[in-house]
């Protein structure tokens, strides 16, 4: 935009130099004044946490047997205690006196084997229909845009509730119905990228060597879809983990008293003003674990980004 | 009536040329550097040129050679990454741009100095009707209310010869062809009576037949108006028959500046005279060889001391690896008024004959480029 | 980039995907295991009463048939009688929903009018401080889901400041300023994750929009930055944008369950979550059909509102 001196007074950003705002009109010209000012590539330290926290909640969550914790579901003698007042809850008790660093850690493992196990789901099965969509077209694309159309249909929320009023809560039917909410975005990223890589010379020459479409769809297209759609994985993870966060929240999770943290924030949620660290510290497991997911897929989908069709 | 309100804005404004034959454009030893992550590139390295009101100046360069940053620079729209090294002068109409006041920027770019753009498909705004574009540069600028922005706008398609005005203006770009978007941007550019147009290769995008007929337009209504412009080309043949003066651009930089007619006569820098041999003429026979300019397009990042053409020249000495030659310095064969040119060897002297002969005996120039009897200029 | 399609095409692939939708909601619910008329048959009941009770409800017609019956009379507006109270279940959706619709419109407002200028202006300005704050607060926020977010503001502001309303509804027609107060914090908590998807998609699409050569051209003529932001280079931008809206609202009527839970308000999502607690079926039903039909009608205006924003896409 037009800037005049009388606007701009702010000093040169670079040493010797300015910018069109401020011609100096007096110095002669530097032969060689600035410089060469190289850029170096920021590391991405918030990615870089990210992975740590998620190594240590997955370790935690995997060997939470093996760790010297008190059991999530013993009752204790010291109601809603606070965090770091002992050393045998160094995270505090919940109104029934458990602890909440054990009973966090066990609702880990919930959240992360829903989260995850309905993403592996999710991934193989839009993937396998994805690719399907896109390389056989026509009449596989049609099916395939009425599917996800259907599935993308309900709102998600309303969805899962429907789902678990229908069905008994646990760990596989959350992971299932949650797979579902999950396969369209997967199967969407997956058939795009089919699209651009079954057009591309080496599969056409793969068929003009005799191979069959199962043989081209599994060494050829495959492994290139694979790279794009991992990375979206991740993040999806993340909003899975919020997802059924939310559904215990609702009382419509993995029952009681297996812990979870969407449940424990909302039995937290009435001594909020007195002992607000009962939600606050399922609360910021909770926050970690997504913040984490999200960074780490932003940082992979940032890496394969250049290299995909997307 | 539009001259009326345009002389009124401009005394307003105090845009009035400060001596009644101050060039209309005048540029001297601009520097225009981008920070980027491979380095400073020094689009435009020194850059001195002028044109007098009223005449066409061609400004012709290949790729890089910091023609289209130069015209950016002018109408102060650079990339934010682009620095301006102190030293740079830019004046129109005698104005120094650096030291404008806010009225004086507001009404001087797009009214007093315009621009036309390259490629029409995409220098429209493809969400506004064509009259809606033309209606907003002109009551930003002139004032206008509503009524008599769309007369004018009716009156400036009719003027850049597009049938059926009342129409156009209320369809969007995209329902019109490329030649007839480009007389559109040519209608904005010149809606408010610029004294200087810049027109930045505004046929390359078209179609060769219609190429011609906006070339046409332009020289017409340059003539009409009595304003000053610049045709910036790759093409020599664009600026063969519709320029006075010619500037010739390499690597950032001006290296031979003369009247047309001078230029394509008598040309003296060796890279002016590659540019005019490169041009294939239809009476040769069949079969011949073209002749293209040997080497690679010059890095403007962190270049070489010398001269900046050395490493392609059939006549490169030592000298010019060690010295940059300077438009108009004291190089021979620089001594026409009106012809300036940078070089140590020029085409047509004897130093440039007696270089050319060394290189020639030595099988090489002295940057090393074989040379042969083929490659004299 | 969606391009337009023909309108009969549109219109089949519509119809198709709300018979199915239709279909699965009717299913879903099918899926219950348990017996659905235990609250309604008296204690030791004989097989012929339950025979008749079956009969009464249709419960004994093969699948089928029974959810074609179920369909003509949606049709009509008939969504039966809840199972529980015996109220019509469209008379509880029409009394709920407008709740809900002003919860997920305000919602939806709000986020326009937080990310616009916010988005806009990063986009003209990246890597610059707004831009780098505001893209700070972004990832925490997506991060927070809202039901951790809306408790939080609930410890702020109603608990610890006492400024707000804790829980509960005042109808509009009692209290404009009590329906006010009631209404801050749920539209917040709602707001506050889609005004961040929108800046972010907002701000990347105007950096794309701003290197194109008609901003570059509309510079060189002298406008100013604000007519260039939002006359020139808003409406391209907001493509992506529009898109999200339209799936955000669908969205949005489905997703204040949470909300209404924790605020204790009176809309659709407490009424389907009491529902689902209490076994009434038929009400479950009638409320994901809505809510689903809603959800694909949106999608649809989305899609036909292209023309109106894009030049370029509109039949020549």
């Amino acid at each position: 935009m037009p800037q005049t001196k009388t606007e701009q007074q702010a000093p040169p950003p670079l040493e010797g130099a300015t910018s069109a705002a401020a011609l100096a009109t007096t110095a002669p010209p530097p032969a060689d004044a600035p410089v060469v000012r190289r850029r170096r590539r920021r590391r991405d330290i918030g990615a870089a946490l990210g992975a740590t926290w998620l190594v240590v909640i997955v370790l935690a969550a995997v060997l939470a047997d093996l760790l010297p914790l008190p059991a999530p579901d013993a009752i204790g003698d010291q109601f809603s205690l606070a965090p770091f007042h002992s050393w045998e809850h160094v995270l505090g008790t919940d109104q029934l006196g458990r602890d909440q660093l054990s009973r966090a850690i066990y609702g880990a493992r919930v959240s992360l084997s829903v989260a995850i196990g309905a993403t592996l789901l999710g991934l193989v099965v839009g993937t396998f229909g994805g690719m399907l969509a896109g390389y056989y077209r026509r009449a596989a694309d049609t099916t395939f845009e009425i599917v996800t159309n259907v599935l993308l249909a309900f709102p998600p929320l309303i969805f899962l509730i429907a789902l678990v009023a229908a069905l008994r809560p646990s760990i596989t039917t959350l992971a299932a119905g949650l797979a579902l909410v999950a396969v369209p975005t997967f199967a969407r990223i997956a058939r795009a990228n089919t699209i651009a890589f079954a057009n591309r010379e080496f599969v056409t020459a793969a068929r003009a060597m005799g191979a069959t479409d199962a043989r081209i769809l599994g060494r050829e297209v495959l492994p290139n879809v694979m790279l794009p759609v991992m990375s979206f994985a991740l993040v999806v993870a993340a909003a899975l983990v919020v997802a059924e966060g939310s559904l215990s929240f609702l009382g419509l999770g993995v029952p009681p008293p297996a812990p979870s943290w969407g449940g424990m924030i909302a039995s937290g949620r009435e001594e909020l003003y007195d002992h607000a660290h009962l939600v606050l510290v399922p609360g910021l497991f909770f926050f970690l674990t997504v913040f984490s997911l999200n960074r780490v897929g932003d940082w992979a989908r940032g890496r394969v980004g250049r290299e995909s069709a997307l | 009536m539009i001259e009326a309100v345009v002389t009124e804005k401009v005394a307003e404004a105090g845009l009035a040329p400060v001596e009644p034959d101050a060039p209309a454009l005048s540029v001297t030893d601009l520097r225009v550097w981008f920070d980027t992550a491979r380095g400073l590139v020094r689009a435009v390295d020194g850059v001195n040129l002028h044109v007098e009101a009223g005449r066409t100046l061609g400004v012709v360069g290949e790729s890089g050679s910091g023609k289209s940053v130069l015209s950016r620079a002018v109408m102060n729209i650079l990339a934010p990454s682009a620095v301006v090294l102190p030293g740079s002068r830019i004046e129109i109409e005698g104005h120094d741009t650096a030291t404008l006041t806010k009225e004086q920027a507001r009404h001087l770019w797009g009214a007093r100095v315009a621009m036309v753009f390259q490629d029409p498909m995409t220098s429209l705004t493809p969400v506004l009707t064509v009259g809606r574009q033309l209606t907003e540069t002109l009551r930003r600028h002139l004032g206008l209310d509503r009524a008599a922005a769309v007369t004018r706008a009716e009156e400036l398609l009719r003027w850049v010869g597009i049938p059926e005005p009342a129409r156009r203006l209320r369809q969007y770009p995209h329902n019109l062809s490329g030649g007839m978007r480009q007389r559109v941007g040519i209608a904005l550019a010149l809606s408010c009576s610029p004294r200087l147009l810049i027109a930045d290769e505004p046929t390359t995008a078209l179609d060769v037949t219609v190429q011609h007929q906006i070339l046409n337009l332009l020289g017409r209504l340059q003539a009409e108006e009595g304003m000053a412009m610049i045709l910036i080309t790759h093409d020599l043949g664009v600026v063969a028959g519709r320029t006075d003066d010619i500037a010739v651009m390499y690597a950032g930089r001006v290296v031979e500046r003369a009247p047309t007619k001078v230029l394509l006569r008598e040309m003296r820098h060796p890279y002016t005279r590659a540019l005019v041999r490169s041009i294939p003429r239809v009476a040769d026979p069949s079969h011949t060889r073209l002749r293209a300019i040997p080497g690679r397009p010059p890095t403007v990042i962190d270049p070489p001391p010398g001269c900046s053409f050395a490493a392609r020249c059939p006549h490169a000495r030592p000298r010019c690896l060690a010295e940059t030659p300077v438009l108009g310095g004291d190089h021979p064969g620089n001594t026409t008024p009106g012809h300036r040119h940078a070089c140590f060897f020029p085409v047509g002297t004897p130093e440039g004959d007696q270089a050319f002969a060394d290189n020639l005996a030595a099988g090489r120039t002295a940057a090393g480029l074989p040379v042969d009897e083929g490659s004299v200029l | 980039m969606r391009t337009a399609r023909s309108p009969l095409r549109r219109v089949a692939t519509l119809l198709v995907v709300l018979l199915l939708v239709s279909m699965a909601a009717f299913l879903l619910l099918e899926l219950i295991p348990g017996d659905p008329l235990a609250t309604l048959l008296p204690e030791g009941a004989t097989p012929e009463v339950r025979a008749q009770v079956e009969a009464a409800y249709g419960l004994d017609q093969p699948l089928w048939k029974r959810y074609v019956d179920w369909l003509g009379h949606a049709l009509q507006g008939d969504l039966g009688r809840s199972l529980q109270s015996q109220v019509p279940v469209s008379h509880a959706i029409f009394e709920r929903l407008p709740v809900t619709l002003e919860l997920a419109g305000l919602a939806l407002l709000l986020a326009l009018v937080i990310a616009i200028p916010v988005g806009v202006y990063s986009g003209y300005r990246p890597g610059g401080i707004l831009d780098r704050i505001a893209t700070f607060l972004c990832s925490i926020t997506l991060s927070i889901p809202n039901f951790l977010l809306g408790v939080l503001l609930v410890f702020v502001f109603a608990v610890s400041l006492r400024m707000l309303p804790v829980t509960g509804w005042t109808p509009i027609s009692r209290s404009f300023t009590g329906h006010v107060q009631g209404l801050i914090l749920p539209v917040v908590t709602l707001a506050a994750v889609e005004a961040v998807a929108f800046i972010r998609l907002l701000r990347n699409d105007m950096v794309a929009t701003l290197q194109q050569d008609y901003v570059l051209s509309a510079r060189s003529r002298g406008l100013t930055t604000g007519r260039i932001l939002f006359g020139h280079a808003l409406r391209p931008s907001s493509f992506s944008l529009v898109t999200v809206l339209g799936v955000t609202l669908g969205r949005l009527i489905g997703g204040t369950v949470i909300v209404e839970t924790l605020f204790s308000l009176p809309g659709l999502g407490s009424l389907v979550i009491n529902a689902i607690s209490n076994r009434d079926y038929l009400m479950v039903q009638g409320i994901v059909l809505v809510v689903a039909v809603a959800y694909v009608l949106i999608n649809t205006l989305v899609d036909l509102s292209y023309p109106l924003l894009d030049p370029r896409v509109r039949a020549s």
